[in-house]
């Protein structure tokens, strides 16, 4: 039996195995590739989603357990006129991206701290922002978050 | 002195005498082929690699795939500012992986990197680069080289050579000297009669004239793009989730894969019975390959779920002893031999000291995936690997099929730091094999497990010194030697002039297989030798900085970034009780830099690093955010190595499968980052590596100064703590 469930705005009917992971259903089945898949066990967040408007490492929760949930991807934060989420137009804005790979779960990270907090302190930044980047752009995603919330970001000779 | 520059190496091979040329441009053969290939035909190409449209459109097609460092974006500077063209009209687009488009400049670049520049390199014709190339070719991303090379020797030098090949058509349809003719913005002007042309309208005819061989290129004073940050193509597509790398490529009717390998690496599949795993809902095959097993299935999830059912049996090559101690303690053992001879000269002391660095793996955030079709004789693949050309080579050789029957797609890659250049990607000869027998395309995706554990690390290495001390303070001698397994021999360059130094190298035979990690060498050895002369400081009472610049030549590039992180970090300022500064400066890549570290240590025992400053010398900046972006990336890099990363040997298989048990640094651990790029007339150095090697030793000399405790083995972990 097909498992319902609202992704990005839209009701749909998937077709995996319940007992497949988020991650997969949402990248094989609907095509929505920009959620990505890092680790498997929930430790790199690459596949980061809300679920519920929680964040989710899409890649531990089963199909079944999201039935009936809202789904946000990267592919849903913007406006429904296309106009960037605030949080990607500071992305843009700070040129966070290396390689790009991790960024997705990255944005979708931020934007549920900035719900949550309006404007996160450094270590609630610290404490929020687990997802792993090897290329190195933590710097830059600190800048972001806080460019996107009205702070500045501080530099190691200022300090 | 036995410290020798040494080659790029690829996979344990040098690539001197591998993929080359000089102009292409200058064999018409070629570049009437790359200009086919490129889907645009001969109208409005140059030279292969640049395309001017109708529209004035200008597309730079690139040899270098876009890892993540920015190249694709800073190239199109450089071609946009000798061509005088329009910014806002320029685009880049990855070249096919053809041989037509293979990238002599880096070969050429690497070569003369390693003899030094000189004459002979530089005298040989462009045809004998030309035919070299068809013979042996690459697009590599890798060795910190797309600038300085492809775009220093190549990129300008053919934008330059189009822009006068505009003017001259110019001034033939407006019948007026070229010398008369100015260039802005992608307009070619005649100031006398008021009269402009637009590249697009130029193109087509100037496409068909000789290229200038020598353009003058501009000089620094004159550049309006180049040393500025304009925003970088690739960043939109990351932020909206619209790029698409290897692991996202999806053709109908499509199958994936999962594989699993011997875990010691030689060894062989023995045996698997497949039952468990087709009785798996979507699984549809399982496939025995010579050293590994294979599930085939509709969907990612469905094959893992079958190749976990699995219990396959591996032969392990006689390897199945091997473990890490041991193999620390044969490396110490043969350098201690190595060393056993030296006498410090007369009138000065012995410092000795012996150092460690582990096995280190990639773990870039897209395992391999690659995707393979079969059909009508023809093999596509499509993947982000470091190397598309040299991958569709491989392709070739392990399909026995013809070079026109096979074609690589190169998509954007997930990180690669060298673990996805050629020589040791399985995932080819998986994906080939797999498809081949296969009536559907076929991705492979590796878990991370086994991403983890198919790795080719960094080698893991020991060394001892035996340094001698003069009674004026300074360094009377310097010796080491290291071993670690072969193919990384010549060990690093030693940034000092010393009146001896001698650096051997005692090969220890291992079965791991070994690669090129971000820096390569630099990085252990820049840790090695960066953490020895602060022992000698130490030893001698000295200011780890006045030690340092006290032993360089006097010419030495490394005075001013020592000066400027001095003075940027407030060097020798107090500091707060437990809190400590460190120093190292590393050249790697033709880039010097130095970096000081201020750390303290958290309640259990791990460095809490506070901040890092960075000096750079590489010569021009192109792109200043772009750069300072990739010396950031490094130090973040070369912390998280320092201090939480190692792959260690057990039973001769790697024991680390996962983020879980090879932690990468994290934002929570990463400290405030300055970067500062010195003032130089330096010929252009790399970016993508040379800010890691100096964060390890800068970081281990600043837990010595805040614990008085040498951390000698890395990872460094609670050691400074305990």
């Amino acid at each position: 039996m097909p498992t319902a469930l609202i992704v990005n705005g839209k009701a749909v009917a998937l077709e995996a195995e319940p007992d497949t992971p988020l991650l997969w259903a949402l990248r094989e089945e609907l095509g929505l590739t920009g959620t990505k898949f890092g680790c498997g066990i929930a430790a790199c967040g690459a596949c980061s989603v809300h679920v519920d408007g929680q964040i989710t490492r899409s890649c531990s929760i089963a199909l079944g357990d999201a039935a009936g949930k809202s789904v946000t991807t990267i592919e849903g934060l913007k406006a429904a006129d296309g106009t960037l989420h605030a949080v990607q137009q500071a992305w843009i804005a700070a040129q966070v991206p290396q390689c790009g790979y991790c960024q997705s779960g990255q944005i979708m990270a931020a934007v549920a701290l900035i719900r949550e907090t309006g404007r996160p302190s450094a270590s609630q930044v610290d404490a929020a922002m687990t997802n792993l980047c090897r290329c190195g752009t933590y710097p830059r995603i600190r800048e972001a978050i806080l460019a996107a919330t009205g702070q500045a970001a501080a530099k190691a000779g200022e300090a | 002195m036995g410290f020798k520059r040494r080659a790029f190496l690829i996979g344990g091979a040098a690539i001197v005498g591998g993929g080359i040329f000089a102009l292409q441009y200058g064999d018409y053969a070629m570049r009437r082929d790359a200009a086919a290939l490129s889907r645009r035909g001969n109208a409005g190409s140059f030279g292969a690699w640049l395309h001017i449209g109708e529209d004035d459109r200008v597309t730079l097609l690139t040899p270098h795939i876009d890892m993540g460092t920015g190249t694709p974006t800073a190239l199109a500077q450089m071609a946009a500012e000798e061509l005088d063209a329009d910014w806002a009209k320029m685009a880049v687009e990855a070249a096919p992986a053809e041989s037509a488009f293979g990238n002599a400049w880096l070969a050429k670049g690497f070569i003369s990197d390693v003899a030094n520049d000189s004459a002979l390199v530089r005298s040989l014709p462009a045809s004998v680069w030309s035919l070299l190339a068809r013979s042996v070719v690459n697009q590599i991303t890798g060795g910190s080289s797309a600038l300085r090379f492809t775009g220093q020797r190549g990129i300008r030098v053919l934008a330059a050579a189009t822009r006068l090949a505009l003017i001259e058509e110019a001034a033939a349809r407006l019948n007026v000297p070229a010398s008369e003719l100015t260039t802005k913005a992608g307009l070619v002007s005649h100031a006398g009669s008021n009269r402009a042309l637009r590249y697009g309208e130029l193109a087509k005819a100037a496409a068909e004239r000789t290229l200038s061989a020598e353009p003058k290129l501009k000089a620094a004073k004159d550049f309006a793009l180049i040393g500025t940050s304009p925003a970088r193509f690739d960043v939109p597509g990351k932020v909206d989730g619209t790029a698409q790398f290897g692991i996202d490529f999806v053709l109908p009717g499509m199958r994936v894969a999962t594989v699993m390998a011997a875990p010691v690496r030689g060894g062989k599949l023995v045996k698997v019975d497949a039952a468990p795993a087709m009785a798996i809902k979507g699984v549809e095959k399982v496939v025995q390959l010579e050293d590994a097993v294979a599930v085939i299935a509709s969907g990612y999830w469905s094959a893992l779920k079958g190749l976990r059912a699995l219990d396959p049996q591996f032969s392990d090559d006689g390897h199945g002893a091997v473990a890490t101690a041991a193999m620390f303690a044969e490396q110490e053992r043969l350098c201690t031999e190595e060393l056993k001879d030296f006498a410090p000269p007369a009138g000065s002391r012995l410092v000795e000291a012996a150092y460690r660095a582990p096995y280190l793996h990639h773990a870039m955030m897209e395992p391999f995936a690659l995707t393979a079709h079969y059909k009508d004789g023809k093999l596509d693949l499509w993947g982000g690997l470091q190397d598309p050309l040299g991958s569709k080579h491989e392709a070739v050789k392990l399909s026995g099929l013809g070079d026109d029957a096979v074609a690589f797609h190169p998509m954007l890659l997930g990180g690669g730091f060298g673990r996805k250049l050629p020589g040791q990607i399985e995932i080819i000869g998986q994906a080939v094999k797999l498809a081949m027998d296969s009536p559907h395309p076929v991705k492979v995706i590796w878990p991370r497990e086994e991403e983890v554990r198919q790795g080719t690390y960094r080698p893991q290495s020991a060394v001892r010194f035996k340094c001698a001390l003069g009674a004026d303070g300074k360094i009377a001698a310097w010796r080491s030697a290291f071993s670690q397994t072969k193919g990384f021999e010549a060990g690093a360059p030693l940034l000092y002039d010393l009146p001896e130094a001698e650096n051997t190298h005692a090969e220890h035979k291992a079965h791991v297989i070994i690669g090129s990690w971000r820096s390569v060498e630099a990085s252990q050895h820049g840790f090695f030798n960066e953490c020895m002369i602060d022992e000698l400081a130490q030893a001698a009472g000295a200011d780890p900085i006045a030690f340092r610049k006290a032993h360089l030549a006097k010419n030495s590039r490394a005075h001013a970034v020592l000066d400027a992180v001095a003075r940027a970090s407030g060097w020798g300022a107090p500091l707060p009780e437990g809190t400590g500064r460190g120093v190292a400066v590393v050249e790697s890549f033709g880039t010097v830099c130095a970096q000081v570290v201020q750390v303290s240590l958290r309640e259990d025992g791990y460095p809490r690093v506070e901040k890092v400053w960075a000096a750079v010398d590489c010569g021009q900046v192109v792109n200043p955010r772009g750069a300072e972006a990739q010396v950031m990336g490094g130090i973040v890099m070369g912390l998280s190595a320092a201090i939480h990363e190692e792959i260690t040997i057990d039973k001769g298989a790697v024991v680390q499968s996962s983020f879980n048990d090879y932690p990468l640094l994290t934002l929570a651990e990463t400290p405030q980052i300055a970067v500062e790029f010195v003032a130089s007339t330096a010929p252009m150095g790399g970016l993508g590596e040379p800010g890691l090697p100096p964060a390890a030793p800068a970081l281990a000399n600043a837990l010595f100064a805040a614990t008085a405790r040498r951390v000698r083995t890395l990872p460094i972990r609670a050691q400074a703590g305990a």
